[in-house]
């Protein structure tokens, strides 16, 4: 077993995408994650790797195109307002059908909000973000080793699918320390026969593109692409379940909010309510089915996000009209405490007499 | 039990550094634990401050709402985190910059003058090794053996360092054992 180190999520996912064997780097600074591309910086030379940091956002998701479509591990990073420049560049990837991988560490919307930790966006991560009928892969993780395990999955599912994953995290889990480990990898080793680096001696040239001016042509290629999701729903939802067996009351929750939610949550258990946390880990494809099945039992659904209300409409999507689906959240950068979810979750409870 | 430590001051007394000792410290020690410090547009001399928890069990949310120990690098961050500590909790306030009384009557207060300690140490940069050492004699959360290997761990391309912030360390102890713990 590897020896534990303290590290800072930022960090944490650097080390990981080069353990990952990410090789290339394209991003431009922003907080809360420029410690991510401070890392980059200093860590890829040590590998023989290319770091750049480029004049913008929309350069660096276009650095990351090229790279990917000459069959490059290559990842960049931002944070929300960086993240919806890149929006243009991660279609063309999405149609192209390029892997790489995409973190944003989230932050306080719209706009330019502020730079405390936000989960705002939700919809821009997993509804598309950009132009055009595709998905991102959305993984979400909750704590600094999940970062390190979650960055060398999203470089496989992405390799897998040829698809961009993004890594959804946020300022609180991007800037705290925790101890990580970084298990040994075996890299999968994933032939990219369609990458444009040379004939070969094949006859053919391999064409990274996405556009198809012939309409029929571009269904096609969009059917295709809907196959391809439907193989991804089917295959890599993945989710925690903590207590939902018995529970009157599901809380559903991602990413550093999940843990708020996890403490209220025990609290309510001790003070015996039986209360349940279903944890989204990937948000596209999101665990409907899971949702669904314990809303055969449970009472009532609370969601907790640090937005508005997003994550909230898949909740209830899953649910759909038999049962509650309440909703808590704070934005502009505010973290929940575990003790405002507690007076929630007792209010909710209270009212359903679900004691 | 869970230690939920607040660690404030203004930036460049170290208290970041000190946090992360402490969960360095907790962590060798096989506990679970977690940093996160305050971020924002801050220069040298603004305030900082980092929350840290080391516990037995599993670590939900990272973010302290009511710590069970405080410590006031300077006036600003004893008005500011002094109201949110638990009943009985501990505050150390670095007294050689902080001469206000603090008006609750229901905590284990330890005044530390760590400026004036690291100078008698011959270096005033440790100031905030001595509040490390405080910390640890007011509430067990590592053990100092720990803290100092977390030191040298993190420093171990500055072994001349050693010495001088293990003395800190110590002398930061004996104030807060002295003053009857």
């Amino acid at each position: 077993m590897a020896e534990k180190i303290l590290m800072k999520g930022n960090e944490a996912i650097g080390e990981a995408a080069v353990v990952a064997g990410c090789r290339h780097y394209f991003g431009y600074p922003i907080t809360p994650q420029s410690e991510l591309i401070e890392y980059m910086a200093k860590r890829l030379p040590q590998v023989d790797g290319v770091f750049l940091q480029a004049e913008s956002e929309v350069s660096a998701i276009n650095m990351v195109y090229g790279a990917a479509g000459a069959g490059a591990r290559v990842m960049t990073s931002s944070s929300s307002p960086g993240f919806s420049l890149k929006q243009e560049g991660i279609s063309y990837i999405a149609g192209a059908e390029l892997p790489c991988v995409l973190v944003n560490v989230q932050r306080g919307g719209p706009g330019l909000g502020s730079i405390q930790p936000g989960q705002a966006d939700y919809f821009q991560a997993t509804k598309g973000g950009g132009h055009g009928d595709y998905h991102n892969i959305v993984i979400a993780p909750n704590s600094v080793q999940e970062l390190v395990d979650m960055t060398i999955l999203s470089f496989d599912l992405a390799d897998q699918y040829r698809n961009p994953v993004v890594l959804l995290a946020d300022g609180a889990i991007g800037q705290m320390m925790e101890p990580v480990e970084f298990r040994e990898v075996t890299a999968k080793n994933i032939e990219k026969p369609w990458a444009s680096t040379g004939l070969h001696g094949r006859s053919e040239t391999n064409v990274i593109n996405s556009l198809f001016l012939k309409p029929d042509e571009c269904e096609k290629h969009n059917k295709h692409l809907q196959e391809k999701y439907a193989v991804i729903e089917k295959n890599e939802v993945r989710y925690e379940s903590i207590h939902v067996e018995d529970a009157d009351l599901v809380l559903v929750a991602y990413g550093i909010t999940s843990r708020i939610v996890f403490s209220a949550m025990e609290k309510a258990r001790k003070e015996g309510m039986k209360v349940g946390l279903i944890r989204p880990i990937s948000l596209w494809p999101f665990p409907y089915k899971p949702i669904e099945d314990a809303s055969a039992h449970a009472k009532a659904f609370l969601t907790v996000e640090m937005s508005a209300g997003q994550m909230v409409e898949d909740v209830r999507l899953a649910v759909g009209r038999t049962k509650p689906v309440y909703f808590y959240g704070r934005t502009g950068g505010m973290i929940p405490n575990s003790a405002e979810i507690y007076d929630q979750i007792v209010t909710i409870m209270q009212a359903k007499g679900g004691k | 039990m869970t230690h939920e430590i607040v660690m404030a001051g203004f930036g460049g007394q170290g208290v970041l550094l000190v946090g992360q000792l402490l969960a360095y410290a907790g962590m060798l020690e096989e506990k679970q634990v977690s940093w996160m410090p305050s971020y924002g547009p801050e220069m040298r001399g603004g305030t900082a401050n980092c929350s840290v928890i080391i516990s037995e069990e599993p670590i939900g949310a990272p973010i302290i709402a009511e710590p069970t120990a405080v410590v006031a690098m300077n006036l600003p961050s004893m008005d500011k985190f002094a109201p949110s500590i638990k009943t009985g909790g501990v505050l150390i306030i670095n007294s050689s910059l902080i001469s206000t009384e603090p008006n609750r009557k229901d905590l284990v207060i330890y005044k530390v003058p760590a400026n004036e300690i690291a100078n008698e140490i011959g270096n005033s940069k440790v100031a905030n090794m001595v509040i490390l050492g405080a910390v640890i004699a007011a509430t067990d959360a590592v053990t100092v053996d720990g803290a100092i290997k977390a030191f040298q761990k993190k420093f171990a391309s500055k072994p001349k360092m050693f010495t001088v912030n293990e003395q800190a360390i110590r002398r930061g102890m004996e104030c807060v054992i002295n003053a009857g713990k």
